[in-house]
């Protein structure tokens, strides 16, 4: 039930300390993760010494900006395993997310990296008032995804019952959430909406359900959204982020103050940075979020470029952490797509059309949200010598365009059949994608 | 001994027809024939002209997608049962008919049934020995 939350403090030895302290923390710690990265990861060592840096030049935090960055590219060219500092046989977990040519961006956990994602997950579900008493119940997508292991840590590690639901069949998730007395709900806030109107078409009533709060991530969404949710589940709607090459969900989780997520910078140093320039930012600028990890030992990541375009701001928050917070992500600089969840390039789409014979490579993308769930519509003009005579012909380039979207992205799209010439042409950068979201 | 016909590719929505029979009226190309097939997204206008050569060359400068296509035209009286006759020799041989249309002119007692079949060499022959009258290009 809405308001019957109880956001409570995990840890507050990390959660709640002065600036000064955190600074010196995250000094000692960054100062290790750089020695260590030099020693045993190629790639970035070659670019430290490209760029003259040594270790020994990283003394404190306000040395971060002297070291280059790194970015989804770099964990791609190193494909699979070449980015990791550890040995290989001290990786207890592989997770990988899509990547803007298919090939996927991999990221290998030690014990280490797991206990630390766990603990972070258990920190932001205690934002969300998850304790050993809580039944947590996860739709989020278990596998390379790192939605429901990340979600499932968590409530283990705070000792609540987790329900391993992962995502699909809504009248089997209503059932269990219903039957089980879920108290909380993990997944992403278009599914959570989603599964929040299918209630009363259940023939279910919302009543006898014990929801009192969850933890939604894995896509931007508004605050229009959290209200609808709030409203439909009855319950506190709090955001989480993550992202696979940092940790998965509980890099960041909001509060119950609602305003902004609290960044786990004991274990990961934000930065914002202009895109363009690439100039780091004062707080309260809006630009692009930079993460350093300073207790991974898989592969430590330094200043990794997200691509999220948000804001971050510093001071001690109504709840009692002092720890930075980051705004609601307002959009990427790169053109990735987020659709139900699933990280989506528009140069993989491109690739799955360029397999279908019939079709040229002129297309537009549409993203909509009908129903609270995430639609995507592919325009795409026949190519011109085609010989259209027969329906069937058509109706078969379509669905093997279809079939090749869902086996490139692995998601469903409509596919419409356009005349040659029909999608505008742009000079310069071709606009593809159109987000009505 | 067959009937050429144009097809094109129209996105269902309104002013595409226009566009097509207003590009090929304006340079006085005549239509002999016109039908559509049409699907929630998009349609396929199949159409004979009295030029099809030209009909094809003005399309392809406007920018639509069109492609020629070879049908069995074939003549029968305009009477009952005649349409289902023709059909029924085709069925007998389990020939599949992709599509069919037929009209009848003004002043003739006689019908011209159009239609392409999957393998349009062995309908040719089938309805030749039937002595069922065919069509040739010039089918006015």
């Amino acid at each position: 039930m809405k308001g019957k939350l109880k956001d409570y403090i995990y840890q507050p030895e990390y959660e709640c300390l002065s600036r000064s302290e955190m600074e010196n923390l995250q000094s000692e710690r960054l100062k290790k993760t750089v020695e260590y990265v030099y020693r045993n990861c190629k790639p970035y060592r070659a670019k430290m010494d490209e760029f003259k840096i040594k270790p020994s030049d990283i003394k404190s935090v306000s040395d971060l900006s002297k070291l280059p960055f790194t970015v989804k590219h770099d964990l791609r060219a190193a494909y699979p395993f070449g980015f990791y500092s550890a040995d290989q046989s001290d990786i207890v977990e592989v997770h990988a997310s899509s990547g803007t040519t298919g090939k996927l961006t991999v990221v290998g956990y030690t014990q280490n990296d797991i206990d630390i994602w766990a603990e972070v997950a258990a920190r932001s579900l205690a934002m969300a008032g998850v304790t050993k008493d809580s039944l947590v119940h996860v739709a989020y997508g278990y596998g390379l995804f790192t939605g429901g292991l990340g979600a499932h840590y968590g409530a283990q590690k705070i000792g609540a019952s987790t329900v391993p639901a992962s995502a699909g069949n809504t009248i089997r998730q209503l059932t269990l959430l219903r039957d089980f007395g879920a108290t909380h709900l993990c997944c992403t806030p278009s599914y959570a909406i989603f599964l929040g109107t299918e209630i009363q078409k259940a023939g279910m009533d919302i009543k006898d359900f014990s929801l009192v709060g969850g933890a939604f991530g894995a896509e931007p969404w508004t605050y229009q959204m959290r209200d609808e949710l709030e409203r439909l589940l009855n319950i506190d709607a709090l955001d989480i982020y993550g992202l696979s090459e940092i940790s998965g969900p509980g890099v960041a989780m909001e509060c119950m103050q609602k305003q902004g997520s609290h960044v786990q910078e004991d274990h990961f140093i934000p930065e914002i940075i202009d895109p363009e320039t690439l100039e780091p930012l004062p707080f309260g600028s809006e630009g692009e979020l930079v993460f350093t990890t300073i207790t991974k030992t898989g592969q430590p990541l330094i200043r990794y470029r997200t691509r999220d375009l948000c804001t971050l701001t510093a001071g001690k928050c109504a709840c009692g952490r002092t720890t930075v917070k980051m705004s609601k992500v307002k959009g990427r600089s790169d053109d990735m797509l987020i659709i139900r969840g699933v990280n989506v390039f528009p140069s993989q789409i491109e690739a799955a059309i360029m397999n279908v014979a019939g079709v040229s490579p002129h297309y537009m993308i549409y993203v909509d949200r009908i129903n609270n769930l995430d639609v995507m519509e592919i325009d795409i003009e026949l190519a011109g010598n085609l010989a259209p005579d027969k329906v069937s012909d058509l109706e078969s380039i379509k669905k093997k365009v279809e079939t090749e979207v869902n086996s490139y992205i692995g998601l469903s799209a409509k596919i419409k059949l356009c005349e040659s010439g029909s999608i505008q042409r742009s000079e310069g950068k071709a606009v593809r994608v159109i987000d009505r979201r | 001994m067959l009937v050429k016909q144009l097809s094109v590719f129209m996105e269902n929505r309104p002013g595409r027809l226009y566009k097509l029979t207003h590009a090929l009226g304006k340079e006085g190309v005549d239509f002999v024939t016109l039908s559509i097939a049409d699907t929630k997204d998009f349609g396929i206008v199949r159409f004979i002209a009295r030029d099809n050569e030209r009909a094809y060359e003005i399309l392809k400068n406007e920018g639509f997608t069109v492609g020629i296509t070879e049908l069995i035209g074939v003549e029968v009286d305009d009477k009952p049962n005649a349409l289902a006759e023709v059909v029924a020799l085709m069925e007998e041989a389990n020939m599949n008919i992709e599509y069919l249309y037929s009209f009848v002119l003004t002043n003739h007692n006689s019908a011209k049934i159009l239609m392409r079949v999957e393998d349009t060499e062995r309908a040719v022959k089938l309805l030749e020995e039937k002595g069922i009258k065919l069509l040739s290009e010039k089918i006015l």
